[in-house]
């Protein structure tokens, strides 16, 4: 990519042609605010705050979808461009259930982030607000459109990512609204809840069911890790709090999945605190399952693979293998049949 | 005597005078002809002559004999006195407003002799459903012309020289569009006629799309054949049903005439055109809602660019137009740039359509050259202010466009002028008022609309025409104050500025307008809780003092609506069932008795 040089608040800047004024002022340090902008998805342009002025433009620009030229001026720091901020953010708040008390999203909303750094008090705008019921039918995902801002990222991302159309927009003027297919419940429409739109709805609108209460974002602790269900290796955050996953996040910026997860990822994690789970190996004596150390267990495994080897010859035995485990994983688990107990017979359960 | 083959009797039957029942009058005149056995007189349908104040219109040609307000009662007297009679029918031809004189010839007409018409040049004078018509008035002359003489080049040379600007709203010149949707790349291009005018009050592209369909097609291909394109989208609003109906007939004769379909008139060029009809939505003739709605999506705008010329309909090159500015083509080609730039001011050619209405004379549709000035239309072509009033406003360019006082009625019509003052040109809209119209309450019912008819995807548009909504509300209401006066200019210009399309960049320009020019009235209103028009009744209410009235009278003589009772000399009483709360006798109280109650 060729690059080309432009100004930003006075500065000058050398960034490569093709991205956005956003993407390069964050490069450079420069913020600018944003609510309808996800990295995931194209270029919206809706919500307004990221206005900034461009020298020579007719009217003021959004920041995330206005690709930058050669010897662009653009200033995003001006009075006139902190009101229109300021006028937006109060908009949405004067149609907004503002329970940022108990809200899941408090700490990490986008609206309440900028709100505070507006330090919008007071609301020049006050009038008819919208009540709607909270969605509460299925068993992960929150909808609570009376936090809504319609930016249209769940719709958006369940649209280009998932390649579902599960949200719409419906009616017009002050009384659109984000729904699915005949206003239904997400259980009852295609939705297979994944949980995408969750990840990127910038307020308390769409919040995990499963965590509500379980902590605030500044109580816990984000532990990365690789997703354990398949062999993609999406990277997770596990936000843990006293020693308990309560709530799986991805971070856009890193990872192979730029902060994309399936359902599995986002939402199984139950089993890791469940009392069901095996924490010991099991070896079976005298028809019942007794703890065993790990030392006992393969020795048992061992001793018996070589009796029927022995009985049988090798091809008594075959081995299937797990997508849970990682390629190199699975490259022992085919190097272990081949080699050590000599057949061919190995296999995968994701070759379904 | 019966008059030969030549006389045709024209009825209109555009919507307006359809609904003032020219379908009964056309019937009536055929069962009188039939009565009488005469075979020789055609009777023709056209579309909209644009004076639909004064339908059902019937025309007597050749010589052009105007019947205006035309009943089936009258239609035996037409028939006997003039079509066999050869004498015209006095007392049924029009009267002009100023001069209280008979008017025979429909060319002598003053609504008509300072209009140029350019674009209606067939409306009322041929049967839109008839291609034979169109093409005996010189239809299609153009397009052979284009077709057999003219690189497409050539074409998109021509139209840029003649200066053409859209005429959907924007003015963006027309030549240029092309130009860019020629020039970018792929095979497969697109067409599209936007006739979806949203705008409440307008129907200038109605008329046309009724009253000459073939006139737009004609513009479709020539469009079609400069930028590359072999396929053509009408989206025409379903509320149109003639417009739809005729525009079908008009695509299917085209077809058979050979002026579209494949190689067309022995040439490689191939042309077909679709009629997409739209539900009705402001928002959707907005060109990227227009084609979102095209392809099957909720019809909201998106962000340009990319603009519909680089990649529009299905992602491909795209050049949208509006009804009236194709409509313009076929002349401009087969008259000639110097003969179009001879009409119009310097940077804006042409003519343009206005639908004028509201407390005028003579509304209807008007085409007149750009430069000419407001009042030339308002006075000179619709006769003036209704019943004489006095002339107050005047609102261009609907819901998006803005309100000009009486100072403003030397100001040229064209596109940098309006713009000066605030107002646009807009697709056309003009709605005249006079002192009975309260501009709180007008810019509270344009706000509604628009505020209706937003997408809701942007915030400033979706919540802040909403609020500012409210705001007029309770303006009207007397629950407002000065400082919510000014808290919604600054919400109006906040919108204005940050809104993502057309809507909502020009939802606050009624607003802004009346704001500037007629500021006092919402002072009125917020401080006094007085309405001058008497329109917001909800405000306060008038209430004498019985301790203070001396009973002169004076209040009750001034009351327009007769609220005010009492003998002379007793204390006078206001009948709050009655009042308009216009203010006018608290005016006219020389001792004070009257006083608002809240
Ligand atoms: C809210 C909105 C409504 C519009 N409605 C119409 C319409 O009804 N008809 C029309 O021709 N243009 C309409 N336009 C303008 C179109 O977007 C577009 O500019 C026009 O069709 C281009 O054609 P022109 O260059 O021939 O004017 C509208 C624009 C906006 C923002
Ligand atoms: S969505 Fe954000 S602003 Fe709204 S209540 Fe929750 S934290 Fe507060
Ligand atoms: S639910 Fe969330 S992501 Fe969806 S439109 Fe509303 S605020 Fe945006
Ligand atoms: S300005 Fe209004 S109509 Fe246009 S995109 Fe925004 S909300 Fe929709
Ligand atoms: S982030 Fe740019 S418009 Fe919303």
């Amino acid at each position: 990519m060729p690059k080309i040089s432009l100004t930003i608040n006075d500065k000058k800047i050398e960034a490569e042609s093709g991205q956005t004024i956003l993407e390069v002022a964050k490069e450079n340090g420069i913020k600018i605010p944003t609510l309808c902008h996800d990295p995931r998805l194209e270029p919206y342009g809706a919500c307004r705050v990221c206005l900034v002025e461009v020298e020579g433009a007719r009217n003021f620009l959004p920041a995330c979808a206005t690709e930058i030229a050669n010897g662009m001026v653009v200033k995003t720091n001006t009075i006139p461009l902190y009101k229109i901020r300021r006028t937006i953010v109060e908009l949405l708040l004067s149609d907004h259930e503002l329970s940022c008390v108990t809200c899941e999203s408090a700490g990490q909303c986008q609206l309440q982030d900028l709100a505070y750094e507006l330090g919008i008090e007071e609301n020049r705008f006050e009038g008819e607000r919208h009540t709607y019921t909270i969605e509460d039918y299925n068993p992960l995902i929150e909808r609570d459109l009376n936090k809504c801002i319609l930016c249209g990222r769940c719709v958006r991302i369940c649209e280009e990512v998932q390649q579902d159309r599960i949200y719409t927009f419906a009616n017009r003027g002050f009384d659109a609204v984000v729904t699915t297919p005949y206003d239904r419940s997400l259980i009852e429409t295609k939705c297979e809840l994944c949980g995408q739109c969750i990840s990127t709805c910038p307020t308390g609108a769409l919040t995990e069911k499963m965590s509500r209460y379980k902590g605030r974002i500044w109580e816990i602790e984000k532990v990365k890790t690789i997703c354990p269900y398949c062999g993609c290796g999406c990277e997770l955050e596990l936000q843990v709090k006293d020693g308990e996953i309560v709530r799986v996040s991805s971070d856009v910026e890193g990872g192979i999945n730029k902060g994309n997860t399936c359902a599995k990822g986002r939402f199984g994690y139950d089993f890791v605190n469940h009392p069901d789970r095996l924490t010991s190996p099991l070896v079976r004596k005298d028809g019942k399952l007794v703890e065993a150390s790990w030392d006992e267990a393969i020795k048992t495994v061992a001793d018996k693979f070589s009796r029927i080897k022995k009985r049988h010859g090798p091809d008594a035995i075959a081995g299937l293998s797990s997508a849970k485990c990682t390629n190199e994983e699975n490259y022992l688990m085919q190097k272990f049949m081949r080699a050590v107990i000599g057949t061919n017979n190995i296999d995968h359960c994701a070759r379904l | 005597m019966v008059k030969g083959k030549q006389t045709r009797v024209f009825i209109c039957t555009g919507t307006g005078c359809v609904l003032s029942g020219s379908m009964k009058v056309k019937a009536a005149f055929k069962s009188e002809l039939k009565k009488r056995k005469i075979s020789e007189i055609d009777i023709v349908q056209t579309g909209c002559h644009g004076f639909c104040q004064q339908g059902p219109i019937v025309v007597i040609q050749p010589e052009g004999f105007f019947y205006p307000r035309v009943s089936v009662e009258n239609v035996p007297r037409i028939v006997e006195e003039h079509l066999v009679g050869g004498k015209v029918v006095e007392d049924l031809l029009y009267e002009d407003s100023l001069t209280n004189k008979k008017i025979p010839l429909y060319k002598d007409i003053n609504f008509y002799k300072k209009q140029n018409r350019i674009v209606l040049k067939n409306c009322g004078l041929i049967d839109p459903e008839d291609i034979d018509d169109y093409i005996e008035h010189g239809g299609y002359k153009a397009f052979k012309k284009v077709l057999s003489e003219m690189t497409p080049e050539k074409v998109i040379e021509e139209v840029k020289a003649s200066g053409l600007r859209g005429r959907g709203g924007a003015g963006f010149p027309t030549g240029l569009k092309w130009d860019f949707a020629r020039k970018a790349p792929g095979d497969i291009k697109y067409i599209i006629c936007n006739a979806d005018e949203g705008d409440p009050g307008a129907f200038m592209d109605r008329s046309v799309l009724e009253g000459d369909p073939h006139s737009i097609l004609e513009g479709m291909v020539i469009a079609g054949y400069a930028i590359g394109a072999s396929e053509g989208y009408i989206y025409v609003r379903a509320e149109y049903p003639l417009a739809v109906k005729r525009l079908g007939i008009a695509v299917e004769q085209a077809k058979k005439k050979g002026f579209l379909g494949k190689n067309i008139l022995d040439s490689s060029f191939n042309f077909n055109v679709k009629i997409k009809e739209g539900a009705g939505a402001f928002v959707c003739g907005e060109e990227t809602a227009l084609i979102a709605s095209i392809e099957g999506r909720r019809g909201m705008p998106r962000i340009r660019p990319p603009f519909p010329a680089q990649s529009g309909l299905w992602g491909k090159p795209t050049n949208i137009n509006n009804v009236e500015t194709l409509a313009n083509v076929a002349w401009i080609i087969v008259n000639g740039v110097d003969k179009f730039t001879s009409i119009g001011t310097e940077k804006s050619k042409g003519t343009k359509i206005f639908a004028v209405t509201g407390k005028v004379k003579n509304g209807g549709l008007v085409e007149v050259p750009m430069g000419t000035t407001l009042r030339e239309v308002i006075f000179d072509i619709c006769g003036g202010v209704k019943d004489d009033k006095e002339f107050k406003a005047v609102q261009i360019g609907g819901p998006s466009g803005g309100c000009l006082p009486a100072k403003f009625l030397d100001t040229s019509i064209d596109y940098e002028s309006l713009a000066k003052t605030g107002a646009i040109v807009g697709s056309g809209g003009m709605v005249v008022m006079d002192k009975s119209s309260c501009m709180v309450d007008l810019a509270r019912y344009f706000l509604a609309f628009t505020q209706k008819e937003s997408c809701g995807k942007c915030a400033p548009c979706r919540i802040g025409t909403k609020r500012m909504l409210e705001m007029l509300q309770r303006m009207t209401r007397g629950e407002s104050s000065e400082e919510e006066v000014v808290l919604l200019e600054q919400l109006a210009e906040d919108v204005k500025v940050s809104s993502l399309c057309g809507l909502g960049q020009t939802a606050s320009n009624p607003v802004l307008t009346m704001l500037k020019y007629f500021r006092k009235e919402f002072e009125e209103h917020v401080k006094e809780g007085r309405c001058r028009a008497g329109v917001c009744s909800e405000l306060i209410t008038y209430v004498i003092k019985d301790n203070v009235c001396k009973g002169c009278g004076v209040c009750k003589k001034h009351c327009p609506v007769g609220a005010i009772r009492g003998e002379k000399k007793q204390p006078h009483e206001i009948d709050v069932t009655k009042c308009v709360k216009c203010g006018i006798c608290m005016q006219h109280c020389s001792f004070d008795a009257i006083y608002v109650a809240k």
